[in-house]
């Protein structure tokens, strides 16, 4: 029995964090990545591709497309049961989908798993990542999300790994793909970005602000902020990242003239690489930052947007 | 602004030992005289317990009195007092034992309990609601209602949904009026409305001023080995003695492996670089401390002011359509260092003297003067007179000539001297001019033993609807900077346990108010110089979330 | 229309929890608590659907011991019209919570259901997508926005990157995201009012569903602490780190 990771993509390239999730797979048994959907036979190339992966089955047919969770839930509940683990990114496509396969399957679903202690034993966050729970599955088949920023990308492999087609099961449809509004032109939301870039009180003003949101727009991230700079009125409530406002864990979280109090600690803590831009040496945020910047922000952020032409 | 209106024979405003004794104690006479009765509990904190800070050593008095099978009925009171120690830190490193027999009879605490007055609290506000009385959490009474002749006739309920400007959010709900034939305050020290009831009313005519202390607390989960249920150390000293200040200490093993241990800094000091807080954080830092704590968790932290006048300081407690109660009048006896169970007597006094009135005996101009009666002729007026001199000897004499005379009234004259001392200095008024002071060097926080402000509050669970008008008001905006800044150097940075105000330079000077961060102790309220800061309700549910405190 | 809407007591939001020091799991003794924030979305949204005439009844269901009649009294004063609890002692996970609300469902016969996305205690983010399992019915799942329209309802979702809208068939599930709706303030009256409102126990036995545990919880323990990492002299060398060290650039 080997590990099925199921593949989130938008037909011609696979999503980010299903890379990290064939690695988690890969610690689990031999890999198979499914990737369903309609005009998706990109994507499963891409898939066949990476490092660790096995085999690929593609069900490329019209019942899949648009990822509702309705067919794809009724395609795994057929060909779950021949895997000994099931994994999908923990993202809003991996959440929808695999609590509604485990219920399927009648299994328990185990949700952000951010490490793989054994094939029937993990890791994964609780109380927004205040505790972490060592769980152990007594299921015969594990159905999981995985947190990406937990395991590394599978890179590209040697060898290409079979394609194979699966057909897809037809289910009563219960649900209507309408619309989709992917934002990309404008700045992703907080909480779901790969990069947040915040800014504090050092800022001093909201025309400073400018400052933060260049950088941002240069690396595709959000813009968040401090309670202290929501306070002094530079950005609305809605940037605050901490205890009171957003959590948030990015693979990239740079903060510009925060202090780092534990109550904005708080929020951004699981962040996979931080970063400090501050001019006082001693303030705490260079406690947790994995790299710090002890510079005038003024000058250093212009700098780095610059330098990153 | 139109408001709803709901109406019941007692409001009591605050959910703490005094407002739930009174509405048990009205439940209770109404149910055995099968008289109707509608009372209501108004609490400020998300739910009762939520705000309640005390050390504590309970003493079983007044709870003997109003719930007989206290036991039986599952109280918390868990750890009876097993060993009292008091000690006299004399310095950074040393201390020195009382023999208990030279330590006051007041501080003897056996056959009391170590307690969580918050989950007592807990208990209390269930067996009110069993009783029958209505309690509300999470709605702070906001403003009084006065009536045409000049009484109270009850509480308007803060507005929930204004913005930082004042104006309405959507979902805007205007705060109530609640009406009560009769209301009791019962705010605890420093009560904002019990504030303006004894001005309006002149209730403090002719007491000294009201003298206060604040109260730091931590709970820790220790190791194993270094626990001992129900041991209770009381301390005086360093190192609020080596910056002129006085104060005690106190340290007490509670149950399930925790400790609690915190100190109380009399807010008459002079010093305007003083911090309670780093004298706290320093405090823990005495091996004597140290050692119990060492391996051990910091599991919360939290900070009150406490009123601690005493009879002397005791104002009148009745007025047209109302009475204070606890310790928001000043009911506790600073000898026991206990304001629980005078709290609750005070509330249980307040009930039976409305039930009387609401019986028929009623004055016409509504102001209960049987309350005043009622109190003298209870063991609460007899405990206050025999400490009435403590507060004051530590004030006149300082620890060692105070605790001399202390040791002398209460253990060979059981507190019936005939004299009395008084202190007539307020403490707004105590703070010196910064030019005139030593800067205070405190130790940095290790993270360890001693913490800063911001990770403290973390603890302490406090939050606030951020999006809301800034409840911490100031009288004069210019007052921070004009006077506060340059002639004490700002102490509000110092004696706020909870890091709320600060000063910042990013161009002229300016007081920034983290009206989030606010714990309601009220110090601010209590220590400004010149009285310029007026601590309000914030939106209903805001502050601390203590646990187990 | 016919609302089911759930709602489980957590520690509230404002509360740190501490591990236990024997790492059996998290020390909730005498914590203060509430509804889960979510699921106080997905009660605001089921008055405001009853208030504007789009449903003429609605119900909460929530699953613990019996202090969840507490949260159960907190969305009757929200609005909802009566409530069931679902009592158990018992650690309830996802599945087994999905499989008593299934029967409840039997009972009830609602046509829209509407939970929270996740409970902030375990983050599982499970129920809804299991009961809609269950039921064989359609899911909406982290709402920003609801909209019944006849025998079906439209449901714009919060994914990553964007939204995305699904008409679902009715009877339906649907969870809630921050951004459906503010719920309301309670006002006093309604605590008053929701005391006198209809309020059923059922015990969990009674429903005859397997709610035995699928996972056994070994240990729970703090989070690694951060600690910090370098000092970078300018910006050329952060840039250098962050794209050949950290390779997040």
């Amino acid at each position: 029995m080997g590990v099925l990771v199921i593949a989130e993509h938008d037909g011609g390239s696979l999503g980010p964090v299903t890379r990290n999730t064939v690695t988690a797979g890969t610690r689990l048994g031999e890999v198979t990545v499914l990737v369903a959907g309609e005009g998706c036979r990109g994507a499963a190339d891409e898939a066949a591709a990476l490092r660790g992966v096995a085999r690929v089955l593609l069900c490329d047919d019209a019942v899949c497309g648009q990822s509702l969770a309705e067919p794809l839930a009724a395609l795994l509940a057929g060909i779950g049961r021949e895997y000994s683990h099931l994994l999908a990114p923990a993202t809003t496509f991996g959440k929808n989908l695999m609590p509604r396969v485990a219920a399927l399957l009648d299994v328990a679903q185990i949700s952000e798993v951010i490490e793989v202690v054994d094939a029937d034993t993990f890791k994964r966050p609780i109380y927004a990542g205040n505790a972490i729970a060592t769980v152990r599955s007594a299921d015969s088949t594990k159905v999981m999300t995985v947190r990406g920023t937990a395991f590394e990308p599978a890179a590209a492999g040697d060898a290409a790994a079979p394609v194979d087609g699966v057909p897809p099961v037809a289910a009563k449809p219960v649900s209507r793909f309408v619309s989709r509004d992917l934002t990309q032109s404008d700045r992703p939301d907080l909480a779901a970005a790969r990069v947040v870039i915040s800014g504090g009180r050092g800022l001093g003003s909201k025309e400073n602000f400018a400052i933060i949101e260049a950088l941002a727009d240069k690396l595709g991230g959000a813009v968040g902020a401090s309670r202290a700079a929501v306070d002094a009125r530079f950005v609305p409530n809605d940037y605050q990242v901490g205890q009171t406002g957003k959590i948030v864990a990015p693979e990239l979280y740079i903060a510009v003239g925060i202090s780092g109090a534990i109550q904005h600690l708080a929020g951004m803590k699981e962040s996979k690489v931080i970063v400090a831009i501050n001019k006082d040496e001693d303030a705490p945020i260079f406690e947790v930052a994995d790299y710090g910047l002890v510079a005038d922000l003024f000058e250093a952020v212009p700098a780095l947007t610059a330098s990153l032409e | 602004m139109e408001r709803e209106t709901m109406e019941f024979d007692v409001v009591i405003v605050g959910g703490g030992p005094a407002g739930l004794s009174a509405a048990i104690r009205l439940r209770q006479l109404a149910q055995q005289q099968e008289r109707e009765l509608s009372v209501c509990v108004l609490e400020k904190g998300s739910e009762i317990g939520a705000h309640i800070l005390s050390g504590a050593v309970f003493e079983t008095r007044a709870l003997d009195e109003l719930l007989p099978d206290w036991q039986a009925q599952g109280a918390p009171l868990d750890t009876p007092v097993s060993e009292d120690r008091v000690m006299l830190f004399t310095g950074p490193e040393k201390a020195i034992r009382m023999p208990t027999m030279l330590a006051p009879r007041t501080m003897h605490n056996r056959g009391n309990y170590v307690v969580s007055l918050g989950n007592l609290c807990r208990w209390l506000g269930e067996k009110a609601e069993e009783a029958g009385a209505e309690v509300f959490a999470g709605y702070p009474a906001a403003d009084l209602l006065i009536g045409e002749s000049g009484q109270v006739e009850g509480v308007v309920t803060g507005d929930m949904g204004r913005g930082r400007d004042g104006e309405e959010k959507a979902g805007f709900e205007p705060g109530i009026e609640l009406r009560g034939r009769y209301t009791f305050f019962a705010e605890g020290c420093r009560g904002h409305l019990g504030r303006q009831l004894i001005e309006r009313y002149g209730l403090d005519e002719g007491c000294d001023p009201q003298h206060y202390g604040l109260g730091l607390k931590e709970l820790w989960q220790v190791e194993p080995g270094r626990h001992q249920p129900g041991l209770v150390v009381h301390g005086a000293g360093w190192p609020l003695s080596e910056n002129g200040a006085s104060g005690g200490s106190f340290l007490y093993h509670a149950g399930d492996g925790q400790v609690v241990v915190g100190l109380i800094v009399d807010l008459n000091y002079a010093n305007p670089y003083l911090s309670p807080f780093e004298e706290f954080q320093r405090f823990k830092r005495h091996p004597q401390i140290r050692g119990m704590l060492e391996g051990g968790k910091r599991l919360s932290y939290g900070a009150r002011a406490i009123a601690k006048g005493g009879l002397n300081a005791l104002p009148r407690q009745h007025f047209p359509g109302g009475l204070l109660l606890g310790c928001d009048a000043g009911t506790l006896n600073f000898a026991k260092i206990k304001g629980s169970h005078t709290a609750m007597k005070s509330g249980m006094l307040a009930a039976e003297t409305v039930f009387e009135a609401l019986a028929g005996d009623e004055p016409a101009d509504r102001d209960l003067r049987a309350y005043a009666t009622a109190v003298r002729g209870s063991w609460l007026h007899e405990e206050l007179h025999r400490s009435r001199n403590f507060g004051p000897a530590l004030h006149r004499f300082g620890i060692m000539g105070g605790g001399a005379f202390n040791f002398v009234e209460q253990n060979l004259f059981r507190g019936k001297l005939p004299f009395t001392l008084h202190d007539r200095t307020t403490d707004h008024a105590s703070l010196k001019p910064a030019g005139e002071c030593r800067p205070i060097e405190y130790p940095k926080p290790d993270g360890v033993i001693g913490f800063d402000r911001l990770s403290s509050v973390y603890v302490s669970n406090t939050g606030h609807e951020e999006d809301q008008p800034c409840h911490l008001t100031l009288n004069d905006a210019d007052v921070p900077i004009s006077l506060n800044l340059a002639r004490y150097d700002s102490p509000e940075q110092r004696y706020c346990p909870a890091g709320v105000y600060e000063i910042v330079r990013d161009g002229e000077p300016r007081l920034q108010i983290n009206a989030a961060n606010c714990l309601h102790c009220k110090t601010c309220d209590i220590k400004d110089p010149s009285q310029n800061i007026v601590w309000r309700t914030p939106e209903g549910g805001g502050g601390p979330n203590y646990p187990n405190m | 229309m016919k609302i089911l809407v759930c709602a489980k007591r957590v520690v509230d939001a404002n509360v740190k929890i501490s591990v236990k020091a024997d790492g059996s799991g998290v020390d909730l003794a005498n914590l203060k608590m509430a509804m889960n924030p979510f699921d106080e979305i997905a009660v605001e949204e089921a008055v405001r659907l009853r208030e504007a005439g789009a449903a003429d009844e609605s119900v909460v269901v929530s699953l613990g011991t019996s202090a969840s009649q507490e949260t159960l009294r907190t969305a009757l004063a929200m609005g909802i019209d009566r409530a069931v609890l679902v009592e158990s002692e018992r650690d309830l996970q996802p599945l087994a919570v999905a499989k008593l609300l299934a029967e409840v469902v039997k009972r009830e016969q609602p046509d829209l259901i509407i939970m929270g996305k996740q409970a902030i205690d375990d983050d599982n983010n499970q129920t809804g997508q299991m009961l809609a399992a269950l039921l064989g019915w359609g899911q909406g799942t982290f709402a920003s926005r609801v909209v019944p329209a006849s025998g079906e309802v439209e449901v714009t979702r919060e994914i990553d990157g964007g939204l995305e809208t699904l008409a679902l068939a009715l009877p339906a599930v649907v969870t809630a995201d921050l951004r459906l709706n503010e719920p309301r303030y309670v006002k006093l009256p309604n605590i008053m009012k929701a005391k006198k409102k209809p309020l059923e126990v059922i015990a969990a036995d009674e429903l005859g569903v397997d709610i035995e545990p699928r996972l056994e919880v070994l240990k729970v323990e703090e989070p690694p602490k951060r600690s910090g990492g370098v000092k970078v002299a300018d910006v050329a060398e952060l840039v250098d780190k962050l794209r050949n060290e950290a390779r997040v650039l």
